[in-house]
């Protein structure tokens, strides 16, 4: 336990509920653990057999999947915070973390919040009274319109004022949510309404400000750190600035091409920003940093942030333990002098997202699951284990990839290697697309800005590569020794253990045994021709190409890997076969093969969606823009979808009529569902 | 050897194409897989398959080829049970049924029955080859022997299971028919009793091939097949599917124990055995690379040692083994007799080895009562019910082939080797035997038999045994159930036990031995 008794109040925390889910419960709950804290999780139905729930002392139910039912449900928490006897609840980040009403409430419970007191939350969560406070202490703000009038002609007015490109912002928003850019007068309404939308549904509120959009600026925040005592430190700045709609999704400490003089103004502005509202805990002052280095406050983040281990790795603390030393009334572990900046951190977010498609996050189960081994430089941060599910309901990360290293090169290189190492098959995921932008030459100068991600599009989105024949023949060796596999498993398990019959041998009398397997590489059909060897070696022809194939499975630390040499070159590529399809994850690159589904297979499967439009994922219909009979081309919108907390629009996949529509606004509709029935206009040849 | 071996795989890739280039482009342009792609799709992939005599009707109607005798046989592996395959090759004659496809189809059953194996018919043929129905249709022996066999076979649960690929013509219509499950592959396979060309004959209605028996007919209306397929992948697929719906266990009524390679490499067999077969060879060299760890538990080790006998493994499987070191004498058979006696009383499959020129003649043998002592071997081995298991490794001649199990003697399983001589005397014996007789005859008649005259009756004789006494015109006529590389004859021996175990032991009980 922590327990403080100079000064005037005593807290005592032997017990923290974490009012949380996935990577970042586990992780309060991993420092409480090793400070000997019990700790107790919540949980909603989507949760029952999550990570979080299993690593916690206690874990109690909270409600149905829907956050505003669970996560989101102050009464429910604190009950639980209450009957579990918990002497602190610590909030994670999102949720409840930035609520004032819970801080508040905590309180009066007689519960530690682990957190800024309200006054600070509620300050900093309303954009327009966090500038003028900024603005006050000193701290360099940009132009905006925060008012009160919120009509349509003045915002648009104001953006008219300070310029376009705008941002508009919803007042009470974050994480990119209810955030819209206008780049000239005649968007800016159509934005508005979208920002307001969204504003409404993710915070209730729609209250917009508008401010100056800067071009291409970079996302520099620094950590800081207040206690009781009136001290605050900084733990040096992070660069967030890599970001894809508007989130991000890799971060380093210490920002690359940052002087020292440069690292000490910001530590200081944020300094000063979080003396103004009197801050205790952990919090993020934010700040945009143009080409010359001059940056702005945006806001502040009242808690502990996603990325704040790159901090941990280059300072060598732990802010969680930090927080709850603080919270019970304890100093700064260090003071700004003992804080020193060593090597460099980057962390990586591994999402189930398809970044070919517009980054749409996914949802799903983790059929398999290997990470690269953790270590003292290696931070996993995760919530979710093989076989786990990725909820729909929730945030779809899968995990934080932590690297540390002497400088940024090195750390970049390390991260490169465990990103390989990082392999997931069951949904689509954006490791490969983190593989291609950690290893772009304008990302490791240190190049980076918002706009990255688009400025290098082609760079970062490459033609897909057609697996080579050595990577085929790999493919087909795996299939062939999972059939072998399965053959063992049963004959040893028959009554006749050991008849030739159960062997894979392929032995035909006289006559050599050719198998022709066809593999499905993307859209292209693929023949391979299998020959067995009597020497248990496999003569394979791709093509006009002939290869010589030997090889075995092996199980290592539960993964399998695919010992093998094709044409004398030896390698080991992990091995995943799920479904018929073959995921070969190697240092080079991932390869993925399936197997074709029979025709005879594929009429009783498959989405059952012929000529319509289908749910990209499970979510809410939001607006139906069509009725039966209407005529679209493809491309029209079909519907407004909220899923995963995002719209999504549902354009016709071609030109028809429309026959029928399957969902009515408010309505859910599972992943793959079809939305509308779509009659072709032109008679459609048989086939 | 080698050479031997060489020339029985390029024989053997030319009897694998079947009816030629023409005939498999025609066949597979109409979208069916070729009679070998269907099998190894059927089977449990990548297992093994033992095949049956590749050499049906090899030079057998003169100019006429029939490779493989228009079908394919053997035993694999379908959702984990063993099985008997019987496929027509339709790209050979149509698939229709020569005398020697009808012998192979029938031994095809008569394996099923004798170990107990389910039968998968992948049906493609025009039914019986009518130039030469006399030789196909009428006798006991003949095709309607095959629909006997099914009924048989289904009342003693052995199932049948027919898959139609293609046409089941006339008295081919019986093999779905007659199945306990069929399938049938649509606008593809057909079956019907008289072809359209035969009902505009009788009756003047035309009709369409499909129309008239094609899938949909049989599995919606008349009832005939119980599947409906969408191509040959899908009909095996089904095919695979019924077999899992058997509820077939095998159950193993001998020990078995972890299987073991032989300390001497197999492809040894070639110099050791030599493709002379007047040289001579030990052939506990060949047992020690066929059996698990080359171990032998020899058995009466020196008593009657020109039969060699033993107790050893093979992929686990507890065998007995008789082999030939020569001519068999009195105490050989008696040898041989007992050991026969020793394994059906405790179950033990036996394997015999042939290289055997016969019993031994000559006064003192008759006077031993060789006769009698011959006889109780052949008695032995005729009564034996445990799996037999012949392979010619060698000559094959006279009473000798009886005492070491030869195709009269019912062995589950027969094999030849390519250098192996199967005839009733060796060739130069009977031309001696022929020249005495007529030597004799003539000096009877007072006529002169000259050196030349003896020599140019001789070579004819030679040479037609050495033809005849060929493996290939052995297996051409099913005398045996093919011909293997001796460097295979560890694992088909271990396919064959695994094959022959699907049976239930019956007990043996021997005739009368005569003393």
């Amino acid at each position: 336990g922590v327990r403080l008794v100079s000064g005037a109040e005593v807290g005592r925390i032997e017990k923290v509920l974490i009012a949380n889910r996935g990577e970042i419960a586990c992780r309060v709950m991993r420092t409480a653990k090793k400070m000997g804290v019990r700790s107790v999780a919540v949980y909603s139905d989507a949760d029952r057999h999550s990570m979080h729930v299993a690593m916690a002392d206690e874990a109690y139910h909270i409600g149905p999947p829907p956050s505003q039912q669970s996560y989101l449900s102050m009464e429910k928490v604190l009950e639980v915070a209450k009957r579990s006897g918990s002497h602190a609840v610590h909030p994670g980040y999102g949720f409840l973390s930035e609520n004032t009403e819970f801080a508040e409430a905590c309180k009066q419970e007689g519960i530690i919040f682990i957190g800024p007191p309200s006054s600070a939350i509620r300050d900093m969560g309303i954009k327009s009274t966090s500038k003028h406070i900024m603005s006050a202490a000193g701290v360099p703000i940009i132009g905006g319109y925060h008012g009160e009038d919120q009509s349509n002609e003045r915002l648009q007015a104001e953006a008219a004022r300070i310029g376009y490109p705008v941002m508009i912002k919803a007042v009470r928003g974050g994480g990119g949510k209810g955030m819209r850019i206008a780049r000239s007068d005649s968007d800016f309404l159509e934005q508005l309404e979208s920002a307001r939308r969204e504003a409404r549904k993710s915070f209730n509120d729609d209250v917009m400000l508008v401010e100056k959009f800067v071009e291409d600026p970079r996302h520099v925040e620094v950590q800081v750190f207040g206690d009781m005592h009136g001290n605050a430190v900084y733990l040096f700045e992070r660069d967030c600035s890599v970001q894809r709609r508007h989130q991000k999704i890799i971060e380093e400490a210490p920002g690359p091409g940052i002087s020292t003089d440069v690292r000490r103004k910001l530590g200081e502005a944020a300094i000063r920003a979080a003396k103004a509202v009197n801050y205790v805990g952990a919090g993020t002052v934010e700040f945009i940093m143009d080409a010359q280095h001059n940056f702005y406050f945006m806001e502040m983040n009242t808690r502990l942030q996603v990325e704040h281990p790159v901090s941990e790795m280059i300072t060598g603390t732990d802010l969680v333990e930090w927080q709850l030393r603080v919270a019970a009334g304890e100093r700064l572990p260090l003071l700004q002098d003992d804080i020193t900046l060593r090597g460099h951190s980057f962390e990586a977010r591994i999402y189930a997202e398809d970044p070919n498609n517009d980054f749409l996050p996914g949802a799903g189960p983790l059929l398999h699951l290997s990470t690269p081994a953790a270590d003292q430089n290696t931070r996993i941060e995760t919530g979710v284990r093989e076989g786990d599910e990725v909820s729909a309901h929730y945030d779809p990360m899968i995990a934080k990839l932590v690297v540390w290293g002497e400088d940024r090169s090195a750390a970049l290189k390390k991260l490169r290697y465990c990103l390989r190492q990082y392999n997931i098959v069951g949904l689509n995921t954006n490791i490969d697309f983190l593989l291609s932008l950690s290893g772009h030459p304008e990302f490791e100068a240190g190049r980076v800005s918002t706009s990255f991600i688009p400025q290098n599009y082609s760079d970062l989105f490459p033609a897909p590569r057609a697996p080579s024949g050595e990577a085929i023949c790999q493919a087909a060796l795996g299939l062939v020794l999972q059939e072998r596999k399965h053959t063992e498993e049963f004959t040893q398990a028959s009554a006749d253990p050991f008849s030739p019959f159960g062997s894979s041998s392929g032995w035909r009398n006289n006559v050599q045994f050719n198998r022709n397997m066809t593999l499905q590489l993307g859209d292209e059909k693929v023949d391979v021709v299998i020959t067995y060897n009597p020497d248990g070696s496999y003569r394979m022809q791709v093509g006009e190409e002939v290869y010589h194939v030997t090889g075995a499975m092996e199980v290592e630390g539960g993964a399998s890997f695919l010992h093998c040499s094709v044409n004398g070159v030896k390698s080991r590529p992990k091995l995943v076969i799920l479904d018929d399809t073959v995921h070969l994850f190697s240092m080079e690159g991932s390869t993925e093969v399936s197997v074709p589904v029979p025709k005879y297979l594929a009429g009783v499967s498959g989405s059952g969606a012929q000529g319509g439009a289908v749910a990209p994922m499970t979510g809410t219909i939001e607006k139906v823009l069509v009725k039966a009979g209407d005529k679209v081309t493809a491309g029209d919108p079909l519907m407004v979808m909220i899923a995963m907390k995002m719209e999504h629009t549902i354009r016709a996949p071609k030109s028809g009529v429309i026959k029928k529509v399957f969902f009515n606004e408010g309505s859910q509709a599972n992943r793959h569902a079809a939305l509308v029935e779509l009659e072709e206009e032109e008679q459609e040849a048989e086939g | 050897m080698k050479v031997l071996v060489d020339e029985l795989r390029s024989r053997t890739d030319k009897v694998k194409l079947g009816g030629g280039e023409k005939a498999r482009k025609l066949h597979t342009s109409r979208g069916k897989l070729l009679p070998r792609e269907r099998i190894d799709r059927l089977l449990d992939p990548g297992t093994p398959f033992l095949e049956f005599s590749q050499f049906a009707g090899y030079d057998l109607y003169g100019n006429e080829e029939v490779p493989a005798g228009g079908m394919i046989t053997g035993i694999g592996r379908v959702s984990g049970v063993e099985c008997v395959v019987v496929a027509n090759d339709a790209t050979v004659k149509g698939g229709t049924y020569y005398p020697i496809t009808v012998k192979k189809h029938l031994r095809a059953q008569e394996i099923a029955q004798q170990n107990h194996l389910p039968c998968i018919y992948l049906v493609d043929s025009g039914g019986a080859n009518l130039p030469r129905q006399a030789d196909v249709f009428p006798d006991r022996d003949h095709f309607g022997r095959i629909f006997y066999n099914q009924a048989r076979l289904s009342s003693e649960g052995i199932a049948q299971i027919a898959v139609v690929m293609g046409s089941c013509t006339a008295g081919g219509a019986y093999v779905p028919a007659m199945a306990d499950e069929s399938i049938i592959v649509r606008k593809q396979g057909t079956i019907f009793l008289g072809g359209p060309p035969l009902v505009k004959a009788a009756t003047g209605e035309e009709v369409s091939a499909e129309d008239l028996g094609g899938a949909d007919l049989h599995c919606k209306k008349s009832g005939v097949t119980d599947h409906y397929a969408l191509d040959d992948n899908h009909a095996l697929h089904l095919a695979r599917k019924t077999v899992r719906s058997l509820n077939y266990r095998k159950n193993i009524e001998v020990t078995v124990e972890p299987t073991e390679a032989p300390l001497y490499p197999t492809d040894e067999l070639y110099g050791i055995v030599g493709d002379n077969l007047k040289r001579n060879f030990d052939v506990r060299e060949v047992i020690a690379r066929i059996v698990d760890g080359s171990k032998f538990d020899e058995f009466k080790a020196f008593y009657g040692d020109t039969l060699v006998t033993g107790f050893s493994r093979i992929f686990g499987y507890p065998v007995g083994i008789i082999g030939n070191n020569g001519v068999l004498f009195s105490e050989s058979a008696k040898k041989g007799t007992h050991f026969i006696e020793l394994c059906c009383q405790r179950n033990i499959p036996l394997i015999f080895l042939q290289n055997i020129t016969g019993f031994m003649v000559g006064r003192e043998y008759e006077a031993g009562g060789i006769a009698k002592d011959g006889a109780k071997m052949v008695t032995a081995v005729a009564c034996a019910n445990v799996p037999k298991i012949t392979v010619i490794i060698g000559g094959s001649y006279g009473a000798g082939n009886y005492g070491m199990c030869g195709r009269a003697y019912s062995p589950r399983f027969l094999y030849m080797w390519p250098n192996s001589r199967i005839s009733v005397m060796g060739g130069e014996q009977a031309a001696t035997v022929l020249a005495t007789i007529s030597k004799d005859q003539r000096a009877r008649e007072g006529k002169e038999f000259t050196a030349e005259q003896e020599a140019a009756m001789k070579e004819p004789i030679v040479r037609r045994f050495e033809e005849e006494g060929s493996p290939y015109y052995s297996s051409a006529r099913l005398w045996d159930d093919g011909i293997i590389d001796p460097a295979d004859t560890r694992l088909v021996l271990g396919l064959s036990l695994s094959a022959a175990l699907n049976a239930p032991t019956k007990r043996t009980h021997f005739g009368v031995f005569r003393m």
